[in-house]
């Protein structure tokens, strides 16, 4: 049991709330839009998230200006 | 006991004006989605919410205190329904006006989580159109509306705030303008 930061985007508008919030765990691309760090593929839409790193996530999920951010409980994937 | 009230309500009135000055100031910086001097962005988030806030609160108390003043002798139904008043109803109304917009403001962007971006933001442009309406209504009714500190402290928050509108609609107004247009960075 992990914890993933979903980023939904349709609604990111990479306004960099949240590269701020996390950022050894986000980076921002040229255009704003936060990528994960160290990932690839799927994992920079659901981003895993380190149990120190929860706190910021969450605070980002809820000053995210669109609402682009959602925290999720990832299910084991055996890795 | 009675002047007290009317000097409280007058005072509190003046500071929410003053802080909801200073939202839509926080606000237009927010939108544009750049850090203020050592601010990061976050920061001016939260500013923005909590100024806003504290606004609302000495709304409440401007309200309140006025409801008690012999003088005003507000009613219940004034708070929330415009122009019934006895004292000055058109400027006292355009007050009503100013409180309905910003609660709806204040509770959608409390609720934002659940309401989603579409209600919130289309709400939230009515804080445009409650600044405007606030400081016409303190103009219209205030005791202090005719004194030269209160004239020149509401001549120089229009002009700092019709300035950030003019940047707020500004082509280079998002931090992200100039990359999105493929300019260099
Ligand atoms: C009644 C007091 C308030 C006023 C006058 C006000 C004013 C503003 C203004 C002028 C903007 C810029 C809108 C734009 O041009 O797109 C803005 C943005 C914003 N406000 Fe407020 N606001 C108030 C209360 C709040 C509260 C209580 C919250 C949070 C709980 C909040 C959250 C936001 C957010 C997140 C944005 C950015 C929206 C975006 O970037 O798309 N506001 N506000
Ligand atoms: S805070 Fe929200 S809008 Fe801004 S970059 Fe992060 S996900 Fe995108």
């Amino acid at each position: 049991m992990g914890t993933i930061l979903h980023i939904d985007w349709t609604r990111c508008d990479g306004r960099g709330l949240c590269t701020e919030l996390l950022p050894a765990v986000l980076g921002r691309d040229d255009w704003g839009y936060p990528v994960a760090r160290g990932y690839q593929g799927r994992a920079r839409t659901d981003v895993p998230i380190e149990p120190r790193d929860e706190e910021a996530a969450q605070e980002a999920v809820s000053l995210c200006p669109t609402m682009a951010l959602a925290l999720r409980k990832a299910a084991s994937r055996g890795d | 006991m009675d002047e007290a009230m009317w000097a409280f309500g007058r005072a509190s009135g003046f500071i929410s004006l003053a802080l909801f000055t200073a939202s839509v100031l926080l606000g237009i910086v927010n939108r544009s989605g750049r850090p203020l001097l050592t601010l990061p962005r976050f920061s001016i988030s939260i500013l923005h919410r909590n100024i806003a806030l504290l606004a609302t609160v000495f709304l409440g108390l401007h309200v309140g205190s006025l409801m008690l003043d012999p003088f005003a002798r507000l009613r219940p139904v004034d708070v929330l329904v415009p122009f019934l008043g006895s004292y000055r109803p058109l400027w006292q109304g355009l007050g009503t006006v100013a409180l309905d917009l910003l609660l709806a403001v204040v509770v959608t962007a409390l609720l934002r989580q659940r309401i989603g971006p579409r209600v919130f933001k289309a709400v939230h442009w009515f804080a445009y159109a409650a600044w405007p309406v606030a400081m016409a209504h303190a103009l219209g009714n205030g005791t202090d509306a005719g004194s030269a500190w209160f004239l020149a402290l509401a001549v120089a928050s229009a002009a700092v705030v019709v300035g950030a509108l003019l940047w707020r609609l500004s082509a280079t107004f998002l931090e992200t303008t100039r990359a999105r247009e493929g300019r260099p960075l």
